[in-house]
C-alpha cells in the first residue's frame, strides 16, 4: 500500500491523549479508533491512511468539500464495504477496544449503527415495522416493547405527531424528509453503541434540524456519535471534536472550538473561512 | 385552520394543455392506443366466436355441461367436469412444487453465486424456458414416467400411503407426473422473474438491512419480502402457462375422464382433451362440445388470473 503522509490524530492539548501510532488495549475512554484506514475502490485509492480516535460520549464532526471520502470513511466502520463491490479495506479498526474483523461483522453492525447520506426505509414495510425491523432482527417479538419503542423513537425524531394515526402505512408514502427521520428512528431504537450518521439533515427543514440535532446532544450521554456534516455550523453547534477531510486525507483532528477558530493547517483554516471548498 | 377556511382553485385544464401538443404526440398517443384496442378487440373477436361455435352443445347441456363429469362420445353425453378438475388440480400443483424451487434457483442466483457462475447458469435456466413442450412430453414420458413408477411414487406410498393422494395403482403416468411435467416447465419463467426482481431492489435497501445487524439469510428473506408482488406475478404469469400447456401434459397424464383423489390415477387436462379428440370428432354435438371445453378454458384462465391478482393485491397491501 502507498504509503502517504501519515497524520496522526492530533488531538487538542489539554485532552491530552497522545497518540503512540499503536493501539492501547488498556484504554477504556476510546469508542473507536482506526490506524492507517485506508480505501481502494478497484485501483483507486478513495481515503489514505486515517488515523483517527474518537472517545466515548463525544459527537465528532467530519467536515470535507464533496467527494473527499467522508462517506467512504465513515461507512469503513461499520465494514458497509463488503458490500460495496471493487472495494478494499486496509488498515485497523478498534471499537471499544476490540479489533474489526470480517468474522464478527453481524455483532459489529449490532453495536455500530447507521444512518446513510439517502434515506433508505424498508419501502414495503409500513412505518411501525420500520422502526421495529431491528429489535426483530435481534429476536424480539415483544409487541408491547414494540409499541413503547416506536412511539419513543418517533418522538425523538420529531415524527411521532405527524405519523400516529397512520403508523400501518407503508414508509415510503412518507416525504423525503420524513423518511430520514424514520431511518434515524430507525437506527436508534436498536441503541447502538456507536451511531454513524451520513448528513443526516441535509434533506430536513430548520425544525426537524434542530430536534436532531437536540437527539445527538442527549444521545452523547449514552451514545458515540460520528457526524458527516456539510454545515459547519452544525459541527460548531454539536460536535466535541471535528475532523477535515481533503482529497482523501484527514487534513486535521482537533476540538471543534479550536478548529474553527485556530485550526493548525492553513488548508483548515481557508476552508472553514470558506475560501475553497 | 378549518377545512372551509382552504380554497382551492380550480383544476388545471389537461384540456387546454392537450390542444397544444405537437402533431407528433396525437399521432404516437393514438397509435399505441390503436394497437390497445387491437388487442381487446382480438380477444373479443375469439371469445365470441368460441361461444358462437359452442353454441349446440350449450343448447343441449346448459349448466350440466360444467358439473357432470362423463364424457362418451359414443353416447353423445359430453360433461366438461373431469378436465376442468384435471387442468386446475395439475397446474396449481405444479405451482406448488415449482414456487419454492424457483425462490431458492433466483435466490441462488442473485444473492448467492459468484457473477462467473452467475451468467451461464442463468443462460441454462433461460434455455429451459426455450424448449419445445413436446420434448418436455416425450422426456417425460420416457425418463420421468418410469422414474416416477420404480421409485417415486412406490417411497410416496409407503411414506405418506395413509392420505387419500398416494393411494392406488401405480403407472407412472398420471396427475402427479403432469404436475411435476409441468413445474419444471414454469420453473424458468417463476424462477427469472424473481430474479430480475431481487435484482431490482436497490442496493441501498440491502444496505438497511446489514446495518442492522441482519445476518446475510435475514437480509434476503427481508429482499424477498420486499419483492413479494413481483415474484407472485411471476408465479401468476407460470400459472397462466402452465393452465395452457397441451402437449406435454398430454403425453403423461394419463387421458382419462376422470375425478380421483389419488395423485397416482390417471386424469385428464381441458387443453389435451380438445387436441386429442377434436380431429377424429365426427357428431357435430361432440365437435361442439369441445369448442365449450375451449370457451371454458377461456374462462378458467381468466377466473384463475382475477383470482391470483386479488390475492397479489391483499398480500401486498397487508403491509
Ligand atoms: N462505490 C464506489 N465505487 C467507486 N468509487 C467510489 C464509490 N464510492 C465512492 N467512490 C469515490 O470515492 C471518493 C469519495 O467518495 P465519498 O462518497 O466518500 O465522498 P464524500 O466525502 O462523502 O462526498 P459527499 O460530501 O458528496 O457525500 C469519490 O471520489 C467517489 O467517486
Ligand atoms: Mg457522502
Amino acid at each position: 500500500m502507498e504509503n502517504d503522509t501519515i497524520i496522526t490524530d492530533t488531538i487538542d492539548d489539554s485532552e491530552d491523549i497522545h497518540d503512540s501510532g499503536k493501539h492501547d488495549t488498556a484504554d477504556t475512554k476510546t469508542a473507536l479508533r482506526t490506524i492507517n484506514l485506508s480505501v481502494k475502490f478497484f485501483d483507486k485509492l478513495a481515503i489514505k491512511n486515517i488515523n483517527i480516535r474518537v472517545k466515548k460520549n463525544n459527537v465528532a464532526a467530519i467536515i470535507g468539500p464533496s467527494g473527499c471520502g467522508k462517506s467512504t470513511f465513515l461507512r469503513s466502520i461499520n465494514l458497509m464495504h463488503d458490500l460495496t463491490p471493487g472495494a478494499k479495506v486496509y488498515g485497523d479498526i478498534y471499537v471499544h477496544n476490540e479489533h474489526i474483523t470480517d468474522n464478527n461483522v453481524v455483532d459489529l453492525r449490532k453495536k455500530v449503527g447507521m444512518v446513510f447520506q439517502k434515506p433508505n426505509p424498508f419501502p414495503t414495510m409500513s412505518i411501525y415495522d420500520n422502526v421495529a425491523a431491528g429489535l426483530k432482527l435481534n429476536g424480539i417479538r415483544n409487541k408491547s416493547l414494540f409499541d413503547e419503542t416506536v412511539e419513543k423513537n418517533l418522538t425523538y425524531t420529531g415524527l411521532w405527531d405527524e405519523v400516529k394515526d397512520r403508523l400501518k402505512s407503508p414508509a415510503i408514502s412518507l416525504s423525503g424528509g420524513q423518511q430520514q427521520r424514520l431511518c434515524i428512528a430507525r437506527t436508534i431504537a436498536v441503541k447502538p453503541e456507536i451511531i454513524l450518521m451520513d448528513e443526516p439533515t441535509s434533506a430536513l427543514d430548520p425544525v426537524s434540524t434542530s430536534k436532531i440535532e437536540e437527539l445527538i446532544i442527549n444521545f452523547k450521554k449514552h451514545y458515540t456519535i460520528i457526524i458527516v456534516t456539510h454545515n459547519m455550523q452544525q459541527a460548531g453547534r454539536i460536535s466535541d471534536y471535528t475532523a477535515f477531510f481533503y482529497l482523501g486525507k484527514l487534513v486535521e483532528y482537533s476540538r471543534t472550538r479550536r478548529l474553527f477558530t485556530n485550526p493548525r493547517e492553513k488548508l483548515t483554516e481557508e476552508y472553514v473561512t470558506g475560501k475553497f471548498g | 385552520m378549518q377545512e372551509s377556511d382552504i380554497k382551492i382553485s380550480e383544476e388545471i385544464s389537461t384540456k387546454e394543455i392537450r390542444s397544444k401538443r405537437k402533431p407528433g404526440d396525437i399521432f404516437f398517443e393514438n397509435l399505441t392506443l390503436l394497437f390497445a384496442l387491437l388487442l381487446i378487440g382480438l380477444v373479443l373477436f375469439i371469445a365470441i366466436e368460441i361461444y358462437g361455435d359452442s353454441a349446440e352443445s350449450i343448447e343441449h347441456f346448459g349448466f350440466s355441461f360444467i358439473f357432470s363429469s362423463d364424457w362418451n362420445p359414443v353416447t353423445e353425453k359430453f360433461g366438461a367436469l373431469a378436465f376442468i378438475y384435471g387442468t386446475i388440480v395439475s397446474s396449481i400443483l405444479a405451482l406448488l412444487i415449482s414456487l419454492p424451487v424457483s425462490i431458492g434457483v433466483a435466490v441462488f442466483l442473485s444473492e448467492i453465486v459468484h457473477k462467473s457462475v452467475r451468467t451461464p447458469v442463468s443462460f441454462l435456466v433461460e434455455i429451459l424456458a426455450a424448449i419445445p413442450s413436446i420434448i418436455y412430453g416425450f422426456w417425460g414420458i420416457y425418463v420421468l414416467a418410469p422414474f416416477m413408477a420404480s421409485t417415486v411414487q412406490p417411497a410416496l406410498s409407503s411414506l405418506f400411503g395413509f392420505l387419500p393422494l398416494f393411494q392406488g395403482p401405480i403407472f407412472g403416468t398420471g396427475m402427479l407426473t403432469a404436475s411435476l411435467i409441468l413445474a419444471i416447465m414454469i420453473t424458468p419463467i417463476i424462477s427469472s422473474i424473481t430474479r430480475d426482481v431481487l435484482k431490482a431492489i436497490p442496493v441501498s435497501q440491502r444496505e438497511a438491512a446489514y446495518a442492522l445487524g441482519a445476518t446475510r439469510w435475514e437480509a434476503i428473506k427481508m429482499a424477498l419480502l420486499n419483492a413479494r408482488s413481483g415474484i407472485l406475478g411471476g408465479a401468476v404469469l407460470g400459472l397462466g402457462r402452465a393452465i395452457g400447456e397441451t402437449m406435454a401434459v398430454t403425453m403423461v397424464i394419463g387421458n382419462k375422464a376422470q375425478i380421483k383423489a389419488s395423485l397416482f390415477e390417471p386424469a385428464y387436462s381441458m387443453a389435451s382433451v380438445i387436441a386429442n379428440e377434436f380431429a377424429e370428432a365426427s357428431g357435430s354435438l361432440h365437435i361442439s362440445s369441445l369448442i365449450e371445453i375451449g370457451l371454458l378454458l377461456f374462462g378458467v384462465t381468466f377466473i384463475v388470473n382475477t383470482f391470483a391478482r386479488i390475492l397479489i393485491y391483499s398480500v401486498t397491501r397487508k403491509t
